[in-house]
């Protein structure tokens, strides 16, 4: 019989060697599929790496996957902080989205010094206002935030997609359901010539800075962690818990606003129902490999981001089929979870214990 | 009684991390006793139990038991089924019930086979009305345990030990919620049970139960054996010095004066759920330089009595007038600004964010306080600071102001909330049960603040189920019974039991 038991303490050097030994793992494992596929293992692993550090076009489609998933993964982080369970920050992505687009294609036409600012606090207001719903029914009526956020997904893409063919339709689209494009100052500067990444990617990092700063330092982010932490003391203590909750469901649904700002107005210039291949799922996974700490947030979407489009990569090298790229990314996700636990805790043989003290 | 050994724990020995717990402990039980477990809060007695009970493995020694013929064999080590199945039971202190599950459910969780799709309910009702008869330990069996009193899940604890038909009972003090004619029942009960052949191990902080209803005491101190004696030959002072290495003293109560009032509770009504939280058409006045005792079984009015003065629950009729002034917003935040002090019941629930700083939770009543932040931000080195100092003042031992609170150990965290209620000088104190739970030194401690801020005139609303706790501090007794009050001048232990128990002296 084996018992689970929690670490006394953490040893500095398995809590670094463990990052290398869970990717280690993942790549052992994802090399069965590969092999079945018919793919060499040392060729394939040689271009998924390559593929993330190959070039510095690799690098930069790396760093302009993990932009969204660094706003989306904030979101959770926060949110979850104060375990108000925000499910729905695809949904909020695509709320973002939409007022980038509504307000970026031409009601506005002002110069770009004005255009963005004005972009990005729609699209927060828009993702916020996607999570202060939810967040108020749970407050007044004790709806279940799970739920409601995770519905409201379903309901804003079927929105979205009305938009697309209504309102927001592109004249000169031919058709196709997407918006009219951005206005060219409308659109967040390239950080290179001739590669896709784009402003967002600053954005990100200095929300992920202000997030870890304000969560630690400042008095909301103290009474964010005691209402998550332990909302009876919290209630005791007369915090307002209210508020707290509400304050975070802003700030929460407004940074996966910001995911689907930047990836219209950074990215691809126009909006389209598939603008977001998930962001605001894995948005859920990277916050939980980060500890749900904002520093962690960024690292973890950094490592998401790596796997995936080093995983693109290999499949078209290598001429397999490109769900191999999930399947590395899910055993790499599920080692690393693994490993995480395993920092925490220990796997003890109950019966060699007993049968050594005989 | 009988010599016959059921029991022998041998050179126990178990440290977490640097902290040596329990160090070469050994302990003998033999059939048909009462062996009482004594030591201050951290000797290492939840420990030793919780190893007998395989919950811990320990890092060097072994454990031996008798099976009904006598024969003994080693118990298999971290492994709570063997434990059971060698007839071993356990009542921890925190309790270990599911809380939308009934008693019954409750009690047979886990005794029945999880094969068999249809339980046998009536049998088992029937088996747990035969041992309610039997030990006097009623509860009610058919609603949700969540919504009983503390003692009444307690009693459920006992019920789920005795139901799998135990040989060794272990109890984490079993008394801390009952009234001490309920605890002299449940003791004459254990008592038959024991002449009845059971062995019990008691773990209890309160010496007259332990002297009047023990047969050997066992001491530990820091972790070790330090000493075992026979009750007859034991008196209170032998044992208190054993447990803390010298000889302690009580507080002494002295009659000062009595100030003008600072709280008033005028014909107040909360209709709760229930019996336990309903208060019915209440007065209430405590004067600045008292301790007002209440006494009473848990389940009679304290909870809402306490929710309304801590801010947490509003009244629907009546008035609160604090300090000659009615309290119009009744919440926590509004009390603590009307220097209203509220030490909780449910210390970790409701006093502290267990992963937060020991600093931060110093500070987390006061977080508006210009000292503590400018402009939303914290003041960390102030925080700090503040915390370095109170830590100093109360005696607060653990692993530093940066620490995770729930690192402390139970005494040190109350002595954290004292810290951060007593500091701020409130005109009004609640001391919801402040010292169940701890050990002799954390609750003479707890004693000494109250009686220096009632010497200082604050007002003291003293909730406690230990009677003689509310007879060694109160100035004033009241009884509460079924959501109201009996004001009573008899400080005799047995009429205020009749009192508690709702029989008018």
């Amino acid at each position: 019989m084996i018992r689970i038991e929690a670490r006394d303490t953490q040893s500095l050097a398995w809590n670094l060697g463990l990052p290398v030994i869970s990717a280690t793992l993942a790549l052992l494992l994802a090399a069965i599929p590969l092999t079945l596929a018919g793919a060499p293992i040392g060729e394939s692993y040689f271009y998924m790496f390559m593929g993330v550090f190959g070039s510095k076009f690799a690098f930069s489609e790396m760093l302009t996957r993990a932009t969204p998933l660094i706003f989306t993964g904030l979101a959770a982080a926060l949110a979850f902080r104060a375990k108000l369970w925000n499910i729905g920050a695809e949904g909020q992505l695509y709320l973002g989205a939409m007022a980038a687009a509504a307000i970026g294609t031409g009601v506005f036409d002002v110069s770009g010094i004005i255009l963005i600012p004005t972009i990005i606090v729609f699209g927060c207001a828009a993702g916020a206002i996607g999570m202060i719903v939810p967040a108020a029914l749970k407050i007044r009526f004790d709806a279940d935030e799970v739920v409601t956020t995770l519905l409201l997904n379903f309901i804003i893409v079927i929105f979205l997609q009305y938009m697309l063919e209504g309102p927001l339709k592109d004249p000169m689209g031919l058709g196709w359901p997407q918006s009219s494009p951005i206005m060219d100052q409308g659109m967040l500067p390239k950080v290179m010539e001739r590669m896709r990444i784009h402003y967002g990617i600053f954005i990100a990092l200095l929300c992920a800075a202000v997030a870890q700063f304000m969560l630690i330092r400042s008095v909301w982010g103290f009474k964010l962690r005691a209402v998550g932490e332990n909302m009876h003391a919290a209630r005791h203590a007369g915090l307002p818990i209210n508020s707290s909750l509400l304050t975070v469901a802003a700030i929460s649904g407004a940074l996966a606003g910001l995911a689907g700002v930047s990836e219209v107005a950074g990215l691809k210039g126009y909006l389209t129902a598939d603008l977001s291949p998930g962001f605001g799922y894995t948005g859920i996974v990277v916050a939980m490999l980060a500890g749900l700490s904002p520093a962690g947030v960024v690292i973890a979407a950094l490592f998401i981001a790596s796997v995936f489009v080093g995983a693109d990569s290999m499949s078209r090298a290598m001429g397999v089929s490109s769900y191999l790229a999930d399947l590395v990314v899910s055993a790499a996700l599920l080692c690393v979870l693994l490993g995480g636990f395993l920092t925490k805790y220990k796997i003890i043989s109950v019966a060699s214990q007993s049968g050594s003290s005989r | 009684m009988n010599y016959k050994k059921v029991l022998s724990l041998k050179n126990l020995s178990k440290s977490f991390g640097r902290i040596v717990a329990n160090q070469d402990v050994s302990l003998d039980l033999y059939q048909g006793e009462i062996l009482a477990l004594l030591g201050e809060n951290g000797a290492g007695k939840t420990t030793l139990m919780n190893m007998l009970f395989g919950h811990y493995i320990p890092d060097s020694g072994h454990i031996e038991v008798a099976d009904e013929t006598g024969h003994f064999s080693e118990l298999t080590l971290g492994n709570p089924q063997g434990a059971i199945a060698a007839g071993i039971g356990m009542v921890h202190q925190h309790f270990t019930l599911a809380e939308n599950l009934d008693a019954v459910d409750n009690i047979t969780l886990g005794a029945e086979p999880l094969r068999s799709l249809r339980r046998n309910r009536s049998k088992a009702e029937k088996k747990i009305q035969y041992l309610i008869d039997n030990s006097g330990l009623s509860a009610p069996l058919n609603i949700p345990v969540g919504r009983l009193t503390v003692g009444e899940r307690q009693r459920v604890e006992i019920l789920k030990a005795l139901y799998r038909n135990v040989r060794i009972l272990v109890l984490d003090e079993p008394t801390a919620v009952l009234t001490p004619q309920e605890a002299d029942t449940l003791f004459e009960n254990i008592a038959a049970m024991a002449a009845d052949s059971l062995s019990v191990i008691f773990i209890s902080h309160k010496l007259r139960e332990v002297l009047a209803f023990s047969h050997r005491i066992s001491v530990l101190r820091l972790g070790k054996n330090v000493g075992e004696i026979d009750t007859s030959e034991a008196d209170e002072q032998k044992i208190a010095s054993l447990m803390v290495g010298t000889k302690t003293s009580h507080p002494e109560r002295m009659v000062t004066s009595v100030g003008s009032p600072v709280l008033r509770l005028e014909n107040l009504s909360i209709a709760g759920r229930g019996r336990r939280d309903s208060l019915k058409n209440i007065n209430l006045t405590v004067f600045s330089g008292e301790i007002l005792g209440v006494a009473g079984v848990s389940g009679n009015g304290q909870a809402p009595l306490a929710g309304l003065i801590s801010g947490m629950l509003r009244p629907e009729a009546g008035q609160i007038i604090l300090d000659n002034q009615e309290v119009k917003q009744i919440n926590p935040a509004e009390m603590i600004a009307k220097r209203v002090g509220r030490i909780p019941e449910d210390r970790h629930r409701d006093g502290i964010v267990g992963s937060m700083s020991v600093a931060e939770n110093l500070i987390i009543e006061g977080l508006n306080e210009k000292k503590f932040q400018n402009y939303g931000m914290l003041k960390r080195e102030n925080i700090s600071k503040h915390a370095e100092a109170l830590l100093t003042d109360y005696d607060v031992r653990g692993p530093g102001s940066a620490a995770p609170a729930q690192l402390l150990s139970g005494g040190n965290i109350q002595k954290l909330i004292l810290a951060r209620v007593f500091h701020e000088k409130p005109l009004l104190i609640l001391a919801n049960q402040p010292t169940r739970g701890l050990d002799m030194g954390a609750a003479a401690d707890v004693a000494h603040r109250l009686i220096e801020a009632r010497d200082r005139g604050a007002g003291i609303i003293l909730i406690s189920e230990d009677l003689d706790e509310i007879l060694r501090l109160a100035d004033r007794i009241l009884v509460m019974h079924d959501g109201a009050f009996v004001e009573t001048e008899t400080r005799d232990r047995a009429e205020l039991g009749l009192l508690m128990a709702g029989q008018a002296a």
